[in-house]
């Protein structure tokens, strides 16, 4: 392994109860590489995203970070966040009836020793995020705004902001432009094209195609807890892309070994 | 666009203002329609005796309702508490280990609670209102039925210190009440513990996918209402110098009509401490004011209903947003001619 990589999966299995929800899982994301994982609903996206991000342990397998292994039974969304891994979910990224200053420190609260909160400066540093990173200027919402206040595309600049300033080595984004107006699309794009810009790695799952074709540099292709296709953008056009996942949907396609 | 477009906006973001305004309405009212009762001190302070016990409950279940849950066992433990101190004074002749075992056993309760709402996944309204059964049945059981006479608290200092008279006259747990309210006010505004249980109630998917650890916080939380209700129950004891194995029934719903017409949101995510602390003074207010004004008994309960039902209303239309324009509207019915052409501050509807 000569290359330096932000994330390495070895044969990762998840099982709830009996059924597989994941089977040996083998991928990596080189540490300034975009990702785009692609695949159906159910295909198993979502928990290999949940196993990445701490929120559950997988049942076997092994998994990286920077080229350390990590101990998937002791690892937590604290580990992951303390590793440098962030996340950025389609809906669950805010508490809606919070304050942006709660929004960006919740989990890793600026406090005292007793663990009060230094409130002044979450607040300071949570509005130069908002002005400076994501570009909020005036429009009435501050840091004391509550998280339902902010349009769809907002959030996501808010989550992807914040991601940013925890310095994240890897940016997971599962889903984030759902139910997006094509300009606030547009927005969340041009976030993660500064992902790539900054040196940083992304992991990015949509179910739109042409975005993830735009800026990713690999595509992995999971369907039925397996990855079926690893693909590199060099090797494949948007329309040849969209073909080979059309035929394969339609169950015409053989499985091609990544 | 103009976001300060309101002078009075700020007063939507004091915490707990519409059912402070209702409680002081509320005396208003009381003392022209009984001057003889209200305009003395000794109601203040038969309320500033009564109150306290069903405020600090009234605390615990605003943290248990702002995670979005609910807690119906309180009312038990604070009879189980009740008992384990009566008792251990009765026996032992010592107070302070008495006190710390009724707390212990508050707290064994809620932690119990805690056991079957985060690991067991109970639904919380369904765990408690079996405990709470259980723990009457468990007191009921023990005491044998039998209510416990423990005059003798009357000289001890503890019972100075939680229910004495300040000056002769002043019920010290009234204090200790309002040091409760301000304290757990900083829990939940001001600490990581407090901010994990609005997330949690909001979205307790956000907060775990953002790193809170949502069972842990909370069998905390079960645990501390039980330490709460405990404390409670102890000031209640005290301060009758007696336990009864029923007391803590008919506390159940006034303490939560007391978190509700504060301003917590029943959904979670959203509390108002301030709002519970007016809310339990209202709710404690309100039988004895109605009945001082003199007409009659039966009248109690429609106007409680009343007071009820108008300060969850007005917790609902002036929210934030509703006292903001609320005075843009007052302004413009206070200059109604004023000439055009100015900074186009609040005139946007001669555009």
């Amino acid at each position: 392994m000569a290359e330096r990589t932000a994330l390495r999966m070895v044969n990762i299995e998840k099982y709830f109860g009996s059924v597989c929800a994941l089977k040996s899982i083998n991928f990596q994301v080189g540490h300034n590489e975009i990702v785009g994982l692609i695949g159906d609903n159910g295909a198993g996206k979502s928990t290999l995203v949940k196993i990445l991000t701490g929120v559950f342990a997988p049942t076997s397998g092994d998994l990286y970070i920077a080229d350390k292994k990590v101990d998937t039974h002791s690892y937590t969304v604290k580990k992951a966040h303390a590793l440098g891994i962030e996340t950025v979910y389609q809906d669950k990224s805010l508490g809606e009836k919070q304050a942006m200053w709660r929004n960006f420190f919740i989990g890793r609260e600026i406090s005292y020793p007793l663990g009060f909160l230094k409130v002044r400066e979450e607040k300071k540093i949570a509005s130069e995020i908002m002005v400076n990173t994501i570009g909020f200027r005036g429009k009435g919402i501050g840091v004391d705004s509550k998280a339902s206040k902010l349009s769809g595309g907002e959030r996501q600049g808010v989550a992807i902001g914040r991601a940013m300033h925890f310095e994240a080595d890897l940016i997971i984004l599962d889903e984030p432009t759902v139910a997006l107006s094509l300009k606030e699309v547009r927005k969340v794009l041009n976030f993660v094209h500064k992902i790539k810009e900054a040196g940083k790695a992304s992991i990015y799952i949509s179910h739109t195609i042409a975005d993830v074709y735009e800026i990713s540099d690999r595509f992995i292709v999971i369907d039925r807890g397996e990855i079926v296709a690893s693909i590199a953008k060099a090797e494949i056009t948007l329309k040849e892309l969209d073909e080979f996942l059309l035929e394969y949907s339609h169950g015409l396609k053989d499985k091609v070994q990544p | 666009m103009n976001r300060g477009s309101s002078r009075f906006a700020f007063l939507g973001k004091i915490e707990g203002l519409p059912i402070a305004v209702v409680l002081a309405v509320l005396y208003v009212v009381f003392i022209f329609t009984a001057p003889s009762v209200f305009t003395g001190y000794r109601i203040y302070m038969s309320f500033f005796q009564t109150v306290p016990p069903m405020l600090v409950l009234a605390i615990g279940l605003t943290f248990i309702v702002t995670a979005g849950e609910m807690d119906l066992s309180f009312p038990a433990v604070v009879a189980l508490a009740g008992f384990v101190f009566t008792w251990w004074f009765k026996t032992f002749q010592t107070p302070i280990i008495g006190f710390i075992l009724a707390i212990a056993a508050g707290a064994f309760v809620g932690y119990v609670n805690g056991l079957l709402v985060a690991r067991l996944r109970v639904p919380s309204i369904m765990a408690t209102l079996a405990t709470q059964f259980f723990w009457y049945g468990v007191t009921i059981l023990t005491a044998g039925g039998l209510q416990i006479n423990i005059q003798e608290i009357t000289t001890t200092t503890i019972h100075t210190i939680f229910v004495g008279r300040l000056f002769g006259v002043f019920p010290v747990q009234a204090l200790w009440a309002l040091g409760l309210t301000a304290f757990f006010w900083f829990i939940l505004n001001r600490h990581k513990f407090g901010e994990a249980i609005m997330f949690i109630g909001d979205n307790a998917e956000v907060a775990r996918v953002m790193g809170i650890n949502v069972d842990a916080t909370r069998m905390k939380l079960f645990t501390l209402h039980g330490v709460i209700a405990a404390f409670a129950g102890l000031l209640l004891t005290m301060e009758i110098n007696v336990f009864f194995p029923t007391q803590g029934q008919g506390m159940l719903l006034p303490v939560m009509a007391a978190v509700f017409i504060g301003g917590t949101s029943i959904a979670g995510g959203a509390p108002v401490l301030v709002g519970t602390f007016f809310g339990s003074y209202i709710i404690g207010s309100l039988e004895a004011g109605v009945v001082a004004t003199g007409i009659g008994g039966y009248w109690v309960q429609l106007v409680e209903g009343l007071v009820m039902a108008g300060s969850v209303i007005l917790n609902v239309v002036i929210g934030e947003e509703g006292i903001s324009a609320l005075s843009r509207t007052a302004r413009k019915w206070a200059v109604p001619a004023q000439a055009p052409g100015g900074n186009g501050h609040g005139r946007d509807d001669t555009a």
